[in-house]
């Protein structure tokens, strides 16, 4: 068994897997329960100003039969009173010692706002601070959330004051409403943060009623945007957490980052792991299943890294980072092409529609003799399942005219039918660097692309 | 004593797919291209094109692409049989469950039909006009398919009502009479005038009919079921009649406690249902060949074994024997398989000295349908007794064409066979009442 123990910035939790601060994190008894089901911690359901809640406050969007690829909501920060809350994490913690109980803030953006909700937090024993700049919706329009995670000068201020105060570790949560997270990163760790954390939800519409032509979900006739969440945003959410593993600045100030962003499955925990994130936390998968998830989470984990032979969360950490690299740095001889197995083929034809329609038109279909057939050329008249399935065609891959696009790999509903196949392009290695630094007219002229590709024997038709 | 009620034992077997079920099969299609399923189908119905519009909410979509190719859709639905055509052939089937397509097609067919609307309108009229003689599925198909291009139609049909087969030979477990009901009013809401209890030979004549008409389409179906030739014959229920009557009259319709029903083709299967269902207490499948020759498909043998019905093959019925009016016995002999015969099949041969009496109460026969003998009376030309057709279903009569099981020389007689015959027949009809070449209909 590897051991699941992290140590992120000094908050110490026996597993990587925490509840983001979110509705599941809203009050003790849900905490106590998570814990008991296996949680390694819990960031508590941001508590700061007083707000006031909607009814309708969660939308979801659905796809191909499957609920909640993605969750949107427009619920504030608690609201339920701060003595509460604050009470309610003393005494969770008490129960709880081996876990991570940390408390997400967010206030008006004043020093002293901020001096007093940090030291009522830290009364509490919590072993940590989130402070939420991600926020999107709602206490952004009163200059809070993402207001300031989107100015990094507003950041890197209301982090110092923190900082100032704080004698816990204190993770600032960014958003991925910018165009960058490394400047409000950045900005963060120059304010003296302990740990990052990313992504916050993002923004989102999540659909129109085409009865009412209502805004989804519909709160009193109306709606807006929201924090978009879920298994959907799992891509946008490793991208942004590699661009701060790869970031000179970041790297070398050796803060951690907490990784969330659609985490559902140990594979996404590992895929998160392997960019860099040391903790994990996990909303919508929680909303969607209940805290029982944790179980496969942590058995998954511990089953994967014994199968890759790692014995620590930490030997994990950040693996795959070398690899992230830039298109400019990719072997531009590099060549795979695309190869359908016909013992796995089940005929569907949807890797030759795809590749036909929409790629680069390098799948034939090929009936028993061999010959090239066009669809739909079999006799009106024929008919049966007999019929339509021994005299139905074989999808090939043309191999000289695959571009090795991947489309169809993609499509195939069968796993393992459609293998990307390296094959030698007969080509010297050479990146877009090192070709444009070489041959700049390459990258300006497109006949001296043409010259070169036929030097190299590049045919692109 | 247990109260058998008709409604409630012969009722349509499978329910209806549920909004929830329907969606989850529909976004379980891989949604193929160029697919197997579409080939597989006679009528060659878009099936990923209607399923996937049941997966994005557009079932009036749906229904109209299932109804484009196979007007009698509805009854397709409910009485192909799915697992030797579109099912048989669906990607999935190999490691999976194939998609459950016939259920779909119900689903989306029902759909429109519950709520009475129409997804085609009659075509701008031509002037032409067609007689169709016979409303089964072929007619019926030929029909609609021709007012939709604006012809005027009119249908003679000799029974008291439209439908066919599909009205009077379908058991209710598999098609309800109200749903082939609703496709004769659907046709009949394009315009088509269905004139019911009209015969050739009896009150409508075939000059008249040829002369009034541009064209006609025959689609007359089978002829009478054939005699055994056997002793105490006139004590033998037909099996149509006794579906027909467990249909229209399943009060009046009286089962025998101990039921022999002689053939093992798809209607004999039916027979069995029924009196299984409405309370025999015994049912046996009488059979002169063996297991692996009977022609009722796979899944409807296997249903009637699930319902409780034994089976007796290499079997042959010699005399139905009766006291005092009736039914106590069918002597049988049993048979050996020999050489093959005239159908390729083995030659079933008596076993001398090996007669016994199955004892029973009542005798159905089920034991297939003549050829069409209005052919001869006509003056068609046939093929095995068949009505001759050329490739456009065109008789050896000019504009006289013909389809269904009246043309079905070579293949399985079906439903869905019926519909495309009565479909391409009508394309081939409107290319020839259409002066402008390259009709629109293809």
């Amino acid at each position: 068994m590897a051991d699941l123990r992290i140590n992120f910035a000094g908050i110490k939790s026996p597993n990587p897997f925490w509840l983001a601060s979110a509705p599941p994190t809203n009050s003790g008894a849900q905490v106590h329960r998570a814990f008991e089901a296996g949680w390694g911690g819990a960031v508590w359901k941001t508590i700061g100003a007083p707000v006031l809640n909607v009814s309708n406050r969660y939308g979801a969007w659905h796809y191909g039969g499957q609920k909640m690829l993605a969750i949107n909501n427009v619920e504030l920060i608690s609201d339920r009173p701060l003595e509460v809350n604050l009470r309610e994490i003393r005494d969770v913690k008490r129960h709880w010692p081996d876990r991570a109980v940390i408390v997400s803030a967010m206030v008006e953006s004043t020093p002293q706002a901020w001096r007093d909700i940090i030291l009522r937090i830290e009364d509490t024993g919590a072993d940590g601070i989130e402070l939420n700049y991600g926020c999107p919706h709602g206490m952004s329009e009163r200059g809070m959330g993402s207001a300031v995670g989107q100015v990094p000068e507003y950041c890197q201020q209301i982090t110092g004051w923190v900082m100032d105060v704080a004698k816990i570790p204190v993770i600032v949560k960014l958003t991925p409403n910018v165009a960058s997270v490394v400047p409000p990163a950045r900005a963060a760790i120059a304010a003296g943060a302990n740990g990052l954390s990313l992504i916050n939800t993002i923004n989102s519409i999540i659909g129109v009623d085409l009865d009412t032509f209502e805004i989804v979900p519909s709160i009193g006739g109306k709606g807006g945007h929201g924090g978009y969440a879920g298994p959907a945003v799992k891509p946008i959410a490793l991208n942004l957490l590699s661009s701060l593993g790869v970031d000179e600045v970041v790297r070398r100030s050796g803060v951690p980052i907490s990784g969330m962003g659609g985490i559902s499955t140990w594979k996404d925990a590992a895929e998160f792991l392997l960019l860099g994130a040391s903790s994990l936390q996990v909303c919508t998968a929680v909303m969607h299943y209940g805290f029982r998830i944790i179980e496969d989470l942590v058995d998954g984990l511990n089953a994967w890294m014994d199968a890759k032979g790692f014995k620590t969360v930490a030997e994990v950490v950040g693996k795959s980072l070398p690899r992230i690299s830039d298109f400019k740095d990719f072997d531009l001889s590099f060549r795979a092409v695309a190869r359908i197995d016909p013992e796995k083929c089940i005929q569907c034809n949807l890797c030759y529609v795809a590749c036909n329609d929409t790629a680069h038109q390098c799948i034939d279909l090929v009936d028993a003799d061999g010959n090239r057939v066009q669809p739909y050329a079999y006799d009106l008249r024929s008919n049966g399942k007999h019929q339509a399935v021994t005299n139905r065609p074989q999808p090939v891959v043309r191999e000289e005219d695959c571009v090795g696009c991947r489309l169809c790999h993609n499509v195939c509903p069968v796993e393992g039918c459609i293998q990307m196949v390296e094959v030698p392009s007969g080509r010297e290695s050479i990146t877009w660097d090192q070709l444009t630094k070489a041959r700049p007219e390459v990258g300006t002229d497109w006949e001296a692309m043409q010259r070169y590709r036929e030097e190299v024997g590049i045919e692109i038709h | 004593m247990q109260i058998i009620k008709p409604e409630e034992v012969l009722a349509e077997y499978l329910p209806p797919l549920t909004d929830h079920e329907a969606l989850v099969e529909a976004h379980r299609c891989l949604y193929c291209y160029d697919a197997p399923c579409t080939h597989a189908c006679p009528t060659h119905i878009d099936i990923p094109k209607f399923i996937k519009k049941i997966a994005s909410g557009n079932l009036v979509g749906s229904a109209r692409t299932i109804l484009e190719a196979n007007l009698m859709g509805a009854t397709c639905a409910r009485v192909c049989p799915v697992e030797e055509l579109c099912e048989g052939a669906c990607v999935l089937g190999a490691e999976h469950r194939p998609i459950a397509i016939g259920r779909l097609q119900r689903y989306a067919t029902d759909y429109v039909y519950e709520r009475g609307m129409d997804v085609f309108k009659p075509g701008s009229p031509t002037g032409r006009k067609v007689a169709v003689i016979g409303a089964g599925p072929a007619g019926l198909t030929c029909a609609g398919e021709l007012a939709k291009l604006g012809h005027s139609v009119t249908v003679f049909e000799k029974r008291e009502l439209a439908g066919g087969l599909s009205t009077y030979g379908i058991i209710g477990l598999r098609e309800p009479v109200g749903v082939a009901l609703a496709e004769v009013e659907m046709v009949r809401r394009l315009g088509v005038t269905i004139k019911t209890q009209m015969e050739l030979g009896r009150n409508l004549s075939w000059e008249e009919v040829r002369v009034q008409f541009d064209a006609v389409f025959l689609s007359i179906g089978l002829g009478a079921v054939p005699a055994l030739g056997i002793p105490g014959e006139e004590q033998v229920v037909d099996g149509l009649e006794f579906i027909e009557a467990a249909k229209l009259n399943p009060y009046r319709l009286w089962v025998g406690r101990q039921v022999a029903v002689i053939g093992a083709g798809n209607t004999a299967m039916d027979c069995a249902t029924i009196a299984k269902r409405m309370g025999a207490e015994r049912v046996t499948v009488v059979y002169r060949r063996s297991e692996k020759e009977m022609t009722a498909y796979p899944h409807e043998y296997s249903f009637v074994k699930n319902e409780g019905v034994e089976f007796r093959f290499l079997t042959q019925p010699v005399e139905v024997l009766s006291e005092g009016g009736q039914v106590v016995g069918l002597r049988c002999v049993r048979m050996a398989l020999g050489e093959p015969d005239a159908s390729g099949r083995p030659a079933p041969r008596p076993v001398a000295g090996s007669e016994f009496v199955l004892p029973c109460d009542q005798v159905v026969k089920a034991i297939g349908q003549e050829k069409p003998t209005l052919a001869q009376v006509l003056g068609l030309q046939t093929e095995k007794g068949y009505i001759k057709v050329n490739d456009d279903f065109e008789t050896s009569l000019p504009k006289v064409y013909a389809g269904g099981d009246c043309v079905r020389a070579k293949g399985a007689a079906s439903t869905v066979m019926a519909v495309q015959d009565g479909k391409m027949a009508a394309f081939a009809i409107h290319r020839r009442l259409t002066s402008s070449v390259g009709a629109a209909a293809d």
